[in-house]
């Protein structure tokens, strides 16, 4: 194994699970501020940045829920793929040893834990050849909790009397974050794939939360949906960690993607407030981190 | 701030109200799915003293060993709904006075809660490492081989571990007024 290129993994693994991005971070303080002075909502979300605090000085996790490892890695054409995936994994296994993650990979025949975070499709890696001349790493770990509160539905849905168009897409939207309640650990950041077929669905609504919150969808109708979502949901008054409160979402993305004739997916994939994204560039045998 | 320490008497849970700020003492247990599962279908005894006016915490740690002791480095609550089928019963079973999770429960714990004697108490998901300062000392660990880290029993001393009253033994769950309510805003968007 190549140590050095395990190494910089590592770095980025540590970074990504014990320091929240600027952006959420922000995005939290704003939701603290929009909370009534003394009011519990207010003080849940003062404890969170607290935390957020704490485990970016202690270099400890932000959450114990380290999550599921997703890898996006951009590599120039040509560059043989095999090291950087056998980098990923011991980079894994290095950061379960430190303390970094928690060991989050069961096999569900045995129920056996592999301790390592290494097991089958686990780390998911998925590689990008491109035209640049360096390397370039997304890491995304997202808590079981945020996953068993996505949601996917086929239009038209009849309970919702949501159709095959824009206005469907919504209410099938408000209708995954009623149901999560506080369970994804609110205030989430929801993002939404319309259209692909079941597997594409959530792929696109999960590339989503690698956007920076306060970004707009380049698609007029798109971006007038996400500002439209995010007041409609804040409206619901769910709240922090779902006990009541302003702040039940810090932002919606929503991408969409050509489907069949036959299907019309939504695919909402829910983020907890411990969005854990990082990114690093290899370029030139230099090392940067976002 | 009500101060609670393990054992804790039913009168003292009868006291609190949904709504209630909690600072607990004393050992928590953390369990979760396995750990449910087991507890209702293979009944273990070694859990008897530990939960007798004791508390689970629905928590699956990072833990750090540091020569022959363990350390909590992160903990904070996970989901708690996935142990409907089994709280009530491990409530009755063991006589268990208090459940520590995150989003809260349903009918069949409420119901638990109020017959005998117990409320369930919300901590801040995903707040680990702050709550794992709370976590003074881990006095041992059941089926970390089995189970693996985060479904392992861990018996921790806890101090000043603070937590929401959200279900009360008389029937209150802040979770289901909330709900009540954003179902009636829901409705309203739906029919924009």
């Amino acid at each position: 194994m190549n140590e050095k290129l395990r190494d910089h993994f590592l770095e980025l693994i540590r970074r990504s699970s014990t320091d929240l991005p600027k952006d959420v971070e922000a995005a939290l303080a704003r939701g603290r501020d929009a909370e009534a002075e003394g009011s519990s909502s207010r003080g849940v979300i003062a404890n969170i940045l607290e935390n957020v605090k704490m485990a970016r000085e202690k270099s400890t996790p932000i959450c114990q829920d380290t999550g599921s490892l997703l890898f996006e890695v951009n590599l120039p054409r040509g560059t043989d793929d095999r090291p950087y995936e056998e980098a990923i994994k011991g980079a894994a296994e290095a950061a379960t040893k430190a303390y970094y993650l928690r060991p989050n990979a069961v096999d569900p025949v045995t129920g056996k834990n592999s301790g390592n975070n290494v097991g089958l499709n686990t780390p998911v890696i998925h590689f990008h050849p491109w035209d640049e001349k360096y390397v370039f790493v997304r890491i995304m770990q997202k808590g079981g909790g945020s996953e068993n509160v996505s949601a996917q539905f086929r239009l038209p849905e009849g309970t919702l009397h949501a159709g095959r168009d824009l206005k469907g897409v919504r209410k099938t939207v408000l209708k995954a974050v009623f149901d999560a309640q506080g369970k994804g650990c609110a205030p989430g950041i929801i993002a939404v794939g319309i259209g692909g077929d079941r597997m594409t669905g959530y792929q696109l609504a999960k590339s989503q939360l690698f956007r920076k919150l306060g970004t707009r969808s380049d698609n007029a109708e798109l971006a007038s949906l996400e500002t439209q979502l995010l007041d409609d949901l804040n409206s619901m008054g769910i709240g922090p960690m779902g006990l009541g409160g302003k702040t039940t979402v810090l932002d919606v993305f929503v991408a969409a993607q050509h489907r069949h004739p036959a299907t019309y997916y939504v695919s909402v994939a829910y983020m907890c407030w411990a969005c854990r994204r990082r990114s690093m560039t290899i370029k030139d045998n230099e090392v940067t981190y976002d | 701030m009500i101060e609670l320490t393990t054992p804790i008497t039913e009168e003292q849970i009868r006291s609190l109200k949904a709504g209630d700020l909690v600072s607990l003492n004393g050992i928590v247990v953390t369990a979760r799915d396995a750990g449910h599962k087991f507890m209702v279908e293979e009944r273990p005894e070694f859990l008897n003293d530990l939960l007798k006016g004791g508390i689970i915490y629905h928590c699956g740690p990072v833990v750090r060993k540091d020569g022959d002791k363990w350390k909590f480095v992160a903990a904070g609550p996970t989901t708690s709904i996935r142990e409907e089928p089994y709280q009530a019963k491990v409530i009755e079973m063991y006589g268990v006075r208090g459940v520590i999770g995150k989003g809260g429960m349903k009918e069949q714990t409420l119901e638990g809660c109020r017959k005998f004697g117990a409320v369930y108490l919300h901590a801040i998901g995903g707040c680990g490492t702050q709550i794992a300062e709370s976590v003074k000392e881990v006095l041992a660990v059941h089926k970390l081989e089995e189970f693996g880290t985060p479904e392992a029993f861990w018996v921790c001393r806890v101090e000043n571990f603070q937590v929401v009253v959200t279900m009360d033994s008389h029937g209150n769950s802040l979770h289901e007024t909330v709900e009540a309510a954003s179902q009636k805003r829901f409705e309203e968007l739906l029919a924009d």
